[in-house]
């Protein structure tokens, strides 16, 4: 991982996920260590996300660097116009490493072969955003003590939401089990299936949500987002077809948690907040040590 | 008089292209940059052809081109085939293959892909030859034949 960019989940592979997740666990036991004193790092969030941002700044902060950047292109000279290709090449002198995100999809791809510092991409579009995707990981790991052969449901936006796709990828590397749970519209698209073919891994696809779950490990939901229907009847049919409620989770396993990226609109109601297999809340802290693990790894701190 | 025809048919040294379809002779030219060459160029098109319906045909002198800048070509024109002349003799013939991966020849479907807001050339990674399959090395969207639009 030694300065190398880290733009798509499949940049990394297994050994390397691990090595992750194993420096995260580390972080969680003793998160303050001065290993960037002296250093600077740039996050630049071309496009606003507070909830990302202030992960990767604390992140930083704990291990003793320097944040310079911006939260928001409106207030940089992106504004006047200053393409992609000059902001990275001049940013890329001020720092040792650089965290982005960028509305365009492809944009983290295009800075890492640009920059002279390595990339961390925070989401680039609806394409990837692989930080969250290793976070994922250390909270199924985490909470499952282990990676291997869980069964993982999937719920709801399947067909745009780059959370799941990229965690499909993932933990394909661990003879994961899937169970796609999504209506018509929204369901994971072929090349995702063809994947999992390929690798021989099963999987199942259902559109009810209810009374399915009693073999999850993993239940991961997403936002079911009314922009993505066609037909604005179907969502309002849709959208509570995909709420999970406390009720449902009624003689599922002990060990089972809910994930979910956040913010949730409405996909999880907040009965299920107080009921101990949810799990989102303490899924975003997971995200600091994953985001220190990632940063010293690439800067050889590690 | 010696045959006219002949006259503008016959090339000493140099390369035929044949078998390109009519409707792509002209973006042929342009991704080949034949529009800068100095050397004489002669081409046909409308041609009838059992395979294409109807072809165009193309012959440059002095003009041999290395594998990989032919088969930039191979999107628009795969069954183009290829005579390299010397001394009005036909020494080779050459198919053009569909490469491993494209640079600024296709144009990207993802509207909101860099390339399509930022002076980036494009790439593609291809993944299927014969469905011709492109997946973009930046935004990861596929393009495929259907959507296929030429720079
Ligand atoms: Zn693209």
């Amino acid at each position: 991982m030694l300065n190398r960019s880290l733009v798509s989940i499949t940049d990394f592979n297994r050994e390397e996920y691990l090595k992750v997740l194993s420096v995260a666990a580390d972080f969680e036991l003793n998160s303050y260590q001065n290993l960037l004193q002296g250093k600077v790092i740039a996050t630049l969030f071309f496009e606003p996300s507070t909830r990302t941002r202030l992960s990767f700044e604390s992140a930083i902060n704990r291990l003793g660097g320097k944040v310079i950047g911006f939260s928001d292109s409106q207030t940089t000279s992106v504004t006047k116009g200053e393409t992609l290709n000059d902001t990275i090449r001049v940013i890329s002198n001020y720092a040792e490493l650089i965290v982005m995100r960028h509305t365009l999809e492809g944009s983290a791809r295009y800075a890492s072969e640009i920059s002279r510092v390595p990339i961390v991409n925070a989401g680039d579009g609806a394409n990837q955003h692989p930080t969250q995707t290793l976070l994922d990981l250390y909270s199924i790991q985490k909470t499952q003590g282990t990676l291997e052969n869980l069964k993982i449901f999937m719920v709801g936006d399947l067909k745009y939401g780059r959370t799941v796709h990229s965690l499909l990828m993932a933990l394909s590397e661990f003879n994961t089990t899937f169970y796609f749970i999504a209506p018509d519209e929204l369901k994971m698209p072929v090349e995702y299936k063809l994947h999992l073919e390929k690798k021989g891994l099963k999987y199942y696809e259902s559109k009810e949500l209810e009374g399915s779950l009693g073999e999850a490990d993993i239940i991961y939901m997403t936002r079911v987002q009314k922009e993505r229907f066609s037909d604005p009847i179907e969502y309002e049919r849709t959208k509570n077809a995909y709420v999970l409620k406390d009720s449902m989770l009624c003689g599922t396993k002990d060990t089972l948690r809910v994930l979910h990226p956040l913010p949730r609109v409405n996909e999880i109601h907040p009965d299920v907040d107080a009921n101990p297999k949810a799990y989102y809340f303490q899924q975003t802290e997971n995200g600091v040590y994953i985001r220190q693990a990632i940063i010293s790894l690439i800067l050889g701190l590690k | 008089m010696k045959d006219k025809k002949l006259e503008v048919s016959a090339l000493k040294d140099g390369t035929v292209i044949d078998h390109i379809p009519a409707d792509s002779l002209f973006k042929v030219l342009s991704i080949l940059s034949l529009q800068k060459i100095e050397g004489m160029i002669t081409f046909g098109t409308n041609l009838p052809s059992k395979r294409l319906g109807k072809k165009a045909i193309i012959k440059l002198s002095d003009v041999f081109f290395k594998d990989k800048d032919i088969n930039r070509i191979a999107l628009i024109a795969p069954d183009a085939k290829l005579n390299i002349i010397k001394d009005y003799q036909v020494i080779e013939k050459r198919i053009v293959q569909v490469p491993d991966e494209i640079t600024g020849i296709v144009k990207c479907v993802n509207p909101m892909c860099v390339t399509n807001h930022e002076k980036v050339p494009t790439r593609f990674h291809v993944l299927d030859k014969k469905q011709m399959k492109l997946r973009c090395h930046f935004c990861e969207k596929m393009t495929d034949k259907e959507h296929m639009q030429i720079l």
